[in-house]
């Protein structure tokens, strides 16, 4: 009975996702100009992203996993989540790289084929965070891998991820539109 | 054992010689005590323990030689806290019986960090514990998972699809926390404890806000308290609400982790609203609250409650009537009352077991004390009974919501703390269990803090209730304990 009634609400109620961020023209910007000919040839309007978590807190995890919610839907604009670096255009790193996770972080890079990118994601992943400086960290994604682009925020809102992931797609499409 | 019978709230410390130290193994393995934590710092180690209705003790054993003798070898909970000791401190349990790295891979520039710091030797193999057998063989998984997930490691032994038996293998996340509070100004070192794990991030604020409040000899305003209670209710009830639809989830049951997401979205969007941050970080110092509630604050918690109470029943039954999801849930995962016993297991690991524990009641601490509330409790200590105490915990939560915006009382929100010096304990349920924190402050700064989460005695037992269960099931097993991986690996 449940089951009906949850379904039944569903087909008369208005869907509860929200139309996509706006779009910082900078990071767009920078996006672009990191993306190549060969690039914008392979990848359509979808990237495949895996996530990995380099030492963070969870709290960028728990937003990221948010981005999967009915509110953001992520799937709509042809990102999702891969179980394995093998079927990843995207590298989601969070964390301030631990030295624990430095080699785990590396042998995902290498797994992954190219073309790829590598999004950092949280203060610590920026530069260390608050972890900066200690004897366990690397202090930042940028110190282990070399970054493409970073979504800055103690966790960033899922708002913030979503427009910076939609920002890479989009980069990507307007470099190639005049191609198609 | 001695002493502990003259021990109230706050806790109070006693400086004990070996027998004294030997006489407290007795009792933890006789089950007459409880361990809450063990730690150290050079040429000290300490033993946090306590015994029903908030009496606790803290046993400080001088160890000028670097070794004192091993808890671990006597009660088993304390083995994986002692390895962690040796691997920062560079202490050695005199008898333990796993000498193993915890914390330690090998790859940070030094051994012992917080002790007698040596030049690293480098990665070597990792022993994982033998298991022998015909038709076996093993399943490596991790650190890097398939889905979003912290970092952690786990070597299954299977024979075909039934598990023999699970070792973990964690550390992957330690940052160093102990070293970097050691000299941190209070706000950093506040910022420090708020990121040790980032779902419990107000459960850590507090726990930590408290501690530094008994050292220094203050309290935070009483409107103070009960936000803080409102905003440790607000991160249970989001992470109960995620959990369960996760649980769901694991069990190809997707439509629950649908609705409960919506859920767990909406109290984080009132977080964001009405405190800030959606996670509700930096909300909870010492001193107080960084926020206040205003009465448009209000009514959005009012208005999260009512959606909550009139969506939440229907998921309920949905769980509740689908044969399909019982049948993964129900008598898999089993943990015995025994052990939850044993590793003194908190929240709904704990709970779901037949073990009422819950820090709220229990070291009752303002608003608490003066509410009503239920602890949920089971007794199949199975998946499906870790749901029904998060199920019920949501009811409680929502009601605790409730009482909390009743009775708050007006006034500021925040002191300033005094500058000074002190030893302060404390201990707080967060929406996994209780939480310990213990700081010593010199002249404002802390000197030296330690930071237990509730996962260090739930993670062992995981790896016990899987046995016997397929390889599919682990997943499941692994949700309805979510245990912290950055919490214990710090």
């Amino acid at each position: 009975m449940a089951l009906t009634r949850l379904l039944t609400k569903g087909l008369f109620s208005r869907p509860l996702t929200e139309p996509a961020p706006p779009i910082e023209e900078a990071a767009l910007k920078r996006l672009g100009e990191r993306l190549d000919v060969a690039a914008r040839l392979r990848l359509g309007r979808s990237l495949a992203i895996r996530q990995v978590d380099a030492g963070s807190c969870n709290g960028c995890e728990l937003e990221i996993h948010a981005l999967s919610n009915a509110f953001y839907d992520l799937e709509r604009f042809g990102l999702r989540f891969v179980a394995s670096p093998r079927h990843a255009d995207v590298l989601l790193v969070t964390g301030p790289v631990t030295l624990n996770m430095r080699e785990a972080l590396l042998r995902t890079f290498d797994a992954t084929p190219e073309p790829k990118w590598v999004v950092s994601v949280g203060g610590c992943a920026l530069d260390g965070g608050l972890f900066a400086g200690s004897y366990a960290c690397a202090g930042g994604v940028g110190a282990v891998l070399p970054v493409d682009a970073h979504i800055p925020g103690c966790p960033p809102a899922p708002e913030a991820l979503l427009g910076g992931l939609i920002a890479l797609i989009e980069a990507n499409t307007r470099r190639s539109g005049s191609n198609r | 054992m001695t002493g502990l019978a003259d021990a109230h709230p706050p806790w109070s410390a006693i400086l004990v010689d070996e027998p004294g130290w030997r006489a407290a193994m007795e009792a933890l393995a006789a089950g007459e005590l409880t361990l809450v934590s063990l730690w150290g710092e050079p040429g000290m180690v300490h033993m946090a323990l306590s015994r029903a209705h908030g009496e606790s003790v803290i046993l400080d054993l001088p160890c000028p030689e670097g070794r004192y003798p091993s808890v671990g070898a006597a009660h088993a909970p304390a083995i994986r806290l002692e390895r962690a000791l040796f691997d920062l401190h560079g202490l050695v349990a005199d008898g333990a019986v796993d000498t193993r790295p915890w914390l330690d891979h090998g790859q940070w520039e030094v051994r012992h960090p917080l002790g007698a710091a040596a030049p690293s030797t480098g990665p070597a193999p990792y022993a994982f514990l033998p298991v022998e057998g015909e038709s076996l063989h093993q399943i490596p998984v991790g650190p890097v998972h398939a889905g979003i997930i912290e970092p952690g490691h786990f070597r299954f032994t299977a024979n075909g699809e039934t598990v023999a038996r699970l070792e973990a293998r964690l550390g992957y996340a330690h940052r160093g926390v102990d070293g970097l509070m050691a000299g941190a100004a209070l706000d950093r070192a506040a910022q420090l404890a708020a990121r040790v794990c980032g779902d419990s991030t107000v459960a850590y604020s507090l726990a930590f806000a408290r501690a530094v409040e008994a050292a220094l000899g203050f309290e935070a305003p009483p409107r103070a308290a009960w936000l803080r209670a409102l905003l440790a209710e607000m991160e249970r009830l989001a992470n109960h609400l995620g959990d369960i639809g996760a649980i769901c989830n694991d069990a190809a049951f997707s439509l629950m982790l649908a609705h409960c997401g919506v859920l767990r979205e909406q109290v984080l969007r009132t977080a964001k609203v009405v405190f800030g941050h959606r996670l509700m970080m930096d909300c909870v110092v010492p001193g107080g609250v960084s926020v206040d509630l205003d009465v448009t604050g209000e009514a959005l918690v009012r208005d999260l409650v009512r959606t909550i109470r009139e969506r939440f029943p229907t998921l309920v039954e949905l769980y509740d009537e689908t044969a399909a999801l019982q049948d993964r849930t129900v008598s898999t995962g089993i943990v015995p009352r025994e052990l939850v016993q044993r590793f003194a297991a908190g929240g709904y690991v704990g709970r779901a077991s037949g073990r009422t524990f819950d820090a709220r009641r229990d070291f009752p601490y303002a608003p608490y004390d003066r509410f009503t509330f239920k602890v949920a409790v089971r007794e199949e200590g199975d998946v499906n009974a870790r749901v029904w105490v998060r199920i019920d915990e949501v009811d409680e939560s929502l009601s605790l919501i409730e009482q909390i915006l009743g009775e708050s009382p007006t006034g500021p929100v925040h002191v300033n703390p005094p500058s000074g010096s002190g030893e302060g304990t404390a201990l707080v349920e967060g929406f996994r269990g209780d939480i310990l924190a213990w700081v010593r402050i010199l002249k404002g700064r802390i000197e030296r803090a330690h930071l237990r989460d509730p996962s260090w005695f739930q993670w062992p037992l995981i790896e016990a209730c899987i046995e016997g269960n397929i390889v599919a099931d682990f997943p499941l097993c692994n949700k309805s304990f979510n245990c912290a991986y950055a919490g214990c690996d710090l």
